[in-house]
């Protein structure tokens, strides 16, 4: 869980990157460049495929704990004050990676299909023509779609939150030296790249890009 | 400190036996002193159970000043009550107040089966620790306190972690009825000094497989255990434990 977290932690400061690119506000020509490269350099291609395994290993390892863990304790305590002793993020994180899981399912059924369609329906006829961040545009002129990715993001903000922390201790290293340093980077990390992704929807909703 | 006597209304776990399915129990007790411990308190309860001719309430207990780890109970929604780093039996009915309601359950696990009301059968780290957590050699005569060089920092945090007392609090607050601090405190005690170096690999992988064996969860790093911990055992171990296993695992050719 923690192996497979992490390598998904360093896939987001990419995505996070490249999205960042809109912000130059160049009506999306650095984007697309970027975007270009991330979806035809062959690199990067074989390196989807590893990410895509990571996730669903990912996912799997989640699912497995979920079932382990359940089954452990078959009795639920009729009263449980949980808070005084643990975070309820840490304690949450399926329903969170659930969360995004359909998020996600969302996410690549609008963005990723489609950069995909474009460059192999019709042997790759409207790949040239392919502007992502017209499609990204649009898309977040709807507002349940802003609404969607926001919830979205709340989620991986907790999840994260959680996680990132986490996955070194899985690891063995705690610290006294160290540990603090780590959480202050997770939670660091966690504002940032929640912020830079919430930012993407609600610039375009509001206009502030061009 | 002011003493003061307190009614309060008891929601208490009954069980006939393992297999029986239990449910709650409602019981009024008067007059009860703010000085008095809660198990003491328990007393008060099952003789006045046995003075009306009903079964009193099977509790565990034994030492009664906080180092034995035998008197497991969940006290609204907690592991050994409200207190921070406490033992049941050193609840003190200050703790609450008059006209409080109280709720008592046992620990939940499948690991830790009921055996009767509040009492739990906690015979899964029995096993753990036959699994490995001990040092093969014959003690004769205790050594000189010298005789072997430790640095200081590991002995603090073998001491620290030999401080677990094994009550299963750990296991009782974690939401995933993980063993983890337990075995954790077990493994680093003996990893932290030279007498556990010989079998440090073996008592690892064995004490996890048998901690699986005996279907407790998994560590989700909620920290649960630490703060419910009545020795305050560091989830620090738990790190340790994961390293241990790591390189054990890697290193092993059995």
């Amino acid at each position: 869980m923690g192996l497979t977290g992490l390598f998904l932690v360093t896939f987001l400061i990419v995505h996070a990157g490249v999205n960042a690119c809109i912000f130059i506000n160049d009506g999306g020509a650095t984007f697309n460049a970027a975007a270009h490269f991330m979806s035809h350099n062959w690199v990067i291609r074989i390196m989807e495929i590893g990410l895509f395994a990571g996730l669903i290993a990912h996912i799997l390892q989640g699912l497995l704990l979920w079932k382990q863990n359940t089954a452990a304790r078959p009795t639920k305590y009729a009263m449980s004050a949980a808070n005084e002793n643990s975070k309820w993020y840490s304690r949450s994180m399926g329903i969170l990676g659930s969360l995004l899981l359909i998020f996600l399912v969302i996410h690549i059924s609008k963005f990723f299909v489609g950069t995909k369609v474009a460059m192999y329906a019709d042997g790759g006829a409207n790949d040239a023509s392919h502007n992502l961040y017209l499609e990204m545009k649009e898309e977040f002129q709807k507002w349940w779609v802003v609404l969607i990715y926001s919830l979205g993001v709340i989620s991986l903000f907790w999840h994260l939150l959680h996680g990132f922390q986490s996955a070194f201790q899985t690891l063995g290293i705690n610290h006294k030296r160290y540990t603090p340093l780590i959480k202050t980077i997770g939670v660091g990390y966690t504002f940032i790249i929640c912020l830079l992704f919430l930012l993407m929807p609600i610039a375009f909703y509001f206009g502030w890009i061009q | 400190m002011e003493h003061y006597n307190m009614n309060l209304t008891l929601k208490v776990w009954k069980q006939k036996n393992t297999n029986a399915s239990g449910s709650f129990e409602i019981y009024q007790v008067k007059d009860i002193s703010s000085e008095m411990s809660f198990l003491e308190m328990f007393d008060v309860l099952n003789e006045q159970l046995i003075l009306e001719g009903k079964e009193p309430i099977a509790f565990d207990h034994d030492c009664r000043e906080g180092i034995c780890g035998m008197c497991s109970m969940y006290i609204n929604g907690r592991a050994h009550g409200p207190w921070e780093k406490n033992t049941t039996c050193q609840l003190h009915m200050r703790a609450f107040k008059d006209g409080d309601t109280i709720v008592v359950e046992p620990w939940r696990s499948k690991a830790f089966p009921v055996i009767k009301d509040l009492m739990v059968n906690r015979s899964a780290f029995d096993r753990i620790i036959q699994a490995g957590g001990y040092i093969s050699v014959n003690t004769g005569n205790a050594q000189d306190a010298n005789a072997l060089p430790i640095d200081k920092k590991n002995a603090d945090d073998a001491f620290m972690a030999a401080a677990c007392i094994g009550c299963g609090a750990c296991v009782a607050a974690c939401k995933n009825s993980s063993a983890m601090l337990f075995v954790s405190a077990k493994v680093s005690q003996l990893a932290l000094l030279p007498q556990g170096q010989p079998e440090r690999e073996s008592r690892v992988l064995n004490m996890v497989a048998q901690m699986d064996k005996e279907a407790f969860g998994n560590c989700t790093n909620t920290y649960a255990c630490e703060a419910e911990c009545p020795k305050g055992i560091s989830v620090s171990n738990i790190a340790r434990l994961n390293r241990e296993y790591l390189s054990a695992s890697l290193s092993t050719e059995e």
